[in-house]
């Protein structure tokens, strides 16, 4: 897991501006430096991080102290990917220097992502489908965690299998998420981000608590980490990477053990972060794309309104739940004046009465469960992955930053090289020719980066939008469904009553 | 029961008194009053403010002549409205409970009205000149609230407690009083936990509100997909509009049917209530006098004994009178109780299908839209 961060051979294969796989295998077995070929399974065994951790526990418990709220809000501090453990993010070495997976299909990292597009065509018969379910718990006390079974279901040709289960656990959700990021998000695909951790919700699982409120915390995570799933899978590239299908199809997954605030990795995700942070206030750059800006206005905007449309469904939800616990308060009270009643015929319609009204409350409650799911965790789900988009464009920044860091470099080198021809020192000379040669190189590569990222981005976004769309397509006409299934019952519920209304007296 | 009807009945139609409007100045509010005359077709309109309907009710109240005026079920009034109180979900409207709520008063004139309707069917109390007056006279019946009525229960707390419970002579009125007293009690509630129902859902029509609004905020031009995602936006922001309208139009059924019949049948119990406690209290007086009666003095006793007699002769008007009045109040009730019922889910019914009709449109042409 550690090596394994850069997909060179997609900006190698850009650089011959061919898509031939051929090309692209060479270049691989070229970069290669640690040659064992292990089996794919071996392949992410764990560093666990340079220091041994001594931390057992699933959740971090670093963030007891800084998370004291119910659940991690939208604008949860741990909003920065994970990045898996290797080198710092901040110094990205840009020559290929690890080695993927040697899997029998490893030629898939080198098609360039315009292919990917032509199979974007082919989509609408993207037949696959991700269920998570049957959440159990393993373990007790603080050591306990959930697991939870995934189960693959599709006819897409890159899986051993039309159906496949496995058992995760919420970490190895995270640990995915970590790996794809630090491959992919510096390229400028927008990785969907993994559900949120919770302290609170997770310890009441651990302690047993048997009540609502944590059945409704696991029911909320099985469905957000189906979601993630599904949404990872729907990106071309994404579906094909090995990490996504190691995830999805064997039974044995080495522990994510690096996804810990504690470990070391999670310390060296804190210097980064506040390393990212410096840098994003100092790269000032020029931007010669007016796309770029208008986007990112865009996307703050959207962000915004997002924000507020969730806003607004919290509460509706808040207001539904409580028309439901007042509805059954009624309903009690109607059934006791059903039975004080003395007349036969308004006792019983009373009676009937009451249990029409507790039949709308439960209406109610699977309503509030509708607009949860459905618009809520929707709305939620696009706000984080908002903050996934607004990371690729950093991204980019950054991407920007080495290129220009790389071409003053270049100065200086010459500019040494210069003075060097004056000394008269040949083999220092020398070492200054080679730098040179090295900083163009780089230099050129940075440019590359750049205009790649770009490019990316730009189909990214492109891609985003349009799935926006579609999920909120769907969301609707799922909402219209539970909408007219649930005035067709109440039709029934008055239809039930109203003799029973003409028979009084 | 009654003696002959040889004072004027009332010259109008009890089940044609309406009351047509309603006018706002300040926080005095105005009532239109219609009725028609029952010689010919001429209709007759007053107008009147809550204090007259006041002074109505405490002249009936007052009555003299009438025997066993204390055993009748007074037709309850409802309780005096403040402008403001009718505008703002504070807790002074709490206490109008329904009638408070519902767009332009409805609720609250047709509680008056009913009331009206009430007194004007009551076979002793449609004989009282106050009401005539009060439903012809151009003039206002006047501010004087000169005669106390028999009321004053709310005087009487402590004693209220020792009274009430004091066991009766009579099973029938002992079975009743106990009834009374568990329905009075279950009625309220129900009354109040219907009127919580009503407030969340008119809550959640707002919340509506607020979401389709946002949804509006979302639109924007700028390219294609926005375009798109625009009018996606837009769908659903129609979409929870008709939530929201069929959110206050369900609120609104509760509040006009179901919930103006609970609270006319909790008033009603309470009215009853205040009945039996009246007559209670007539009863402890009888055994008081009794008791003193066969401790009096020879010198006095005959005149006790007058004093006892005449107490027990009202007493046992007024008995005589709430025995009729309860078994007429308990089939008036069920037949009051089952229109409302019959009222509210019928409206619940139509309002459930029109909106299941709406759904469904909006559900196909979204299919026919959204398949690709």
């Amino acid at each position: 897991m550690a090596e394994e961060r850069e997909p060179p051979p997609l900006s190698a294969a850009s650089h011959t501006g061919s898509t031939e796989p051929e090309d692209g295998e060479d270049l691989f077995v070229s970069a290669v430096m640690e040659a064992s070929p292990a089996s794919p399974e071996d392949v992410s065994t764990s560093s666990n991080g340079p220091k041994p951790e001594q931390i057992f526990l699933d959740e971090d418990p670093d963030d007891l102290f800084a998370e004291a709220t119910e659940e991690v809000s939208l604008d949860s501090p741990e909003r920065q990917p994970i990045l898996s453990d290797g080198p710092s993010p901040a110094i990205t070495p840009v020559t290929p220097t690890v080695m993927i997976a040697p899997r029998l299909d490893v030629g898939v990292f080198d098609r360039s992502p315009d292919e990917d597009e032509d199979e974007e065509e082919g989509r609408d018969t993207f037949d696959m489908q991700i269920s998570v379910s049957d959440p159990e718990k393993v373990g007790d006390g603080m050591n306990a965690y959930m697991v939870y079974k995934v189960t693959t279901k599709t006819s897409l040709s890159i899986f051993n299998r039309d159906e496949v289960s496995v058992k995760r656990r919420f970490s190895d959700f995270l640990g995915l998420h970590s790996k794809l990021a630090s491959k992919y998000l510096h390229i400028g695909y927008i990785v969907p981000p993994a559900p949120e951790k919770s302290i609170v919700g997770m310890t009441k699982v651990k302690v047993g608590k048997e009540d609502l409120s944590s059945v409704e915390f696991v029911e909320k995570r099985r469905s957000a980490l189906e979601r993630y799933l599904m949404r990872t899978v729907k990106h071309p590239a994404l579906l094909k990477d090995p990490d996504v299908l190691q995830f999805l199809e064997s039974s044995e997954l080495p522990r994510a053990v690096s996804t810990q605030a504690l470990s070391g990795a999670g310390i060296l995700r804190m210097v980064n972060k506040a390393a990212d942070a410096v840098n994003k206030m100092t790269i000032k750059m020029n931007e010669s794309d007016a796309w770029f800006e208008e986007k990112q206005q865009q996307f703050e905007n959207l962000d915004v309104q997002l924000r507020k449309l969730h806003a607004s469904v919290e509460s509706l939800v808040c207001h539904r739940k409580e028309l439901s616990v007042n509805t059954a308060s009624f309903a009690k009270s109607a059934a006791m004046l059903g039975n004080s009643e003395d007349h036969t015929a308004l006792s019983r319609a009373l009676s009937q009465l009451a249990e029409v009204e507790e039949k709308i409350d439960q209406l109610h409650q699977d309503q509030v469960y509708a607009d949860f799911y459905l618009f809520s965790e929707l709305l939620g789900d696009y706000v984080r992955l908002l903050t996934a988009v607004k990371g690729v464009f950093d991204q980019r920044m950054k991407t920007w930053g080495k290129w220009q860091d790389a071409q003053m470099m270049l100065q200086r080198k010459r500019e040494a090289e210069a003075k060097l021809q004056y000394a008269n020192k040949p083999d220092k000379l020398q070492q200054a020719k080679d730098e040179i040669k090295e900083w163009e190189g780089k230099v050129q590569q940075g440019e590359r980066d750049f205009e790649q990222i770009s490019k990316n981005i730009r189909r990214e976004v492109g891609r985003f939008e349009k799935d926006r769309v579609k999920d909120f397509k769907v969301v609707i006409v799922k909402y219209l469904e539970s909408l007219v299934h649930t005035q067709q019952q109440l039709i029934k519920y008055w239809e039930a009553f109203l003799p029973e209304a003409k028979a009084i007296a | 029961m009654e003696g002959s009807s040889a004072e004027a009945a009332l010259s109008v139609s009890a089940n044609s008194i309406r009351i047509t409007d309603l006018t706002q100045d300040g926080d005095v509010l105005t009532f239109a009053i219609t009725s028609q005359k029952l010689n010919g077709s001429a209709g007759v309109c007053v107008f009147r403010t809550y204090e007259d309907f006041e002074w109505l009710q405490q002249s009936l109240f007052s009555q003299e002549n009438v025997p066993g005026l204390q055993g009748i079920i007074f037709p309850p009034l409802p309780p005096k409205a403040l402008p403001t109180q009718l505008n703002m979900q504070t807790k002074a409207f709490k206490q109008l409970g329904f009638l408070a709520l519902g767009q332009g008063w409805q609720s609250y004139c047709k509680a008056l009205e009913f009331y009206l309707q009430q007194v004007a069917t009551h076979p002793t109390l449609c004989k009282c000149k106050a009401l005539e007056s009060f439903l012809i006279n151009t003039e206002s019946p006047g501010k004087q609230r000169g005669r106390k009525g028999i009321f004053n229960r709310l005087s009487q707390a402590v004693e209220e407690m020792r009274k009430e419970s004091h066991k009766d002579v009579d099973n029938f009125f002992q079975n009743e009083r106990n009834r009374n007293t568990s329905i009075a009690a279950l009625s309220k509630v129900a009354t109040e936990k219907l009127l919580d129902v009503v407030m969340t859902e008119q809550k959640l029509a707002l919340a509506c509100g607020h979401f389709s609004t946002s949804l509006h905020l979302c639109v924007n031009q700028d390219d294609a997909d926005a375009v798109a995602f625009s009018k996606v936006c837009l769908k659903l922001s129609d979409i929870i509009e008709a939530v929201k309208r069929n959110y206050e139009k369900v609120a609104s059924n509760n509040l006009t049917t179901l919930g103006l019949g609970l609270d006319l049948e909790s008033r009603y119990q309470e009215a009853e209530k205040e009945m039996l406690f009246r007559r209670t209290c007539k009863l402890v007086e009888l055994e008081t006098v009794k008791k003193s009666t066969e401790k009096a003095k020879a010198n006095k006793r005959e005149v006790m004994e007058a004093f006892q007699k005449a107490v027990e002769k009202e007493f046992n008007l007024i008995s005589s009178v709430a025995k009729q009045e309860i078994e007429h109040f308990h089939s008036s009730r069920v037949n009051v109780l089952k229109n409302f019922l019959i009222d509210w889910c019928e409206q619940q019914l139509n309002t459930a299908k029109e909106c299941a009709e709406l759904y469904s449109q909006h559900l196909e042409a979204c299919r026919n839209m959204y398949s690709e």
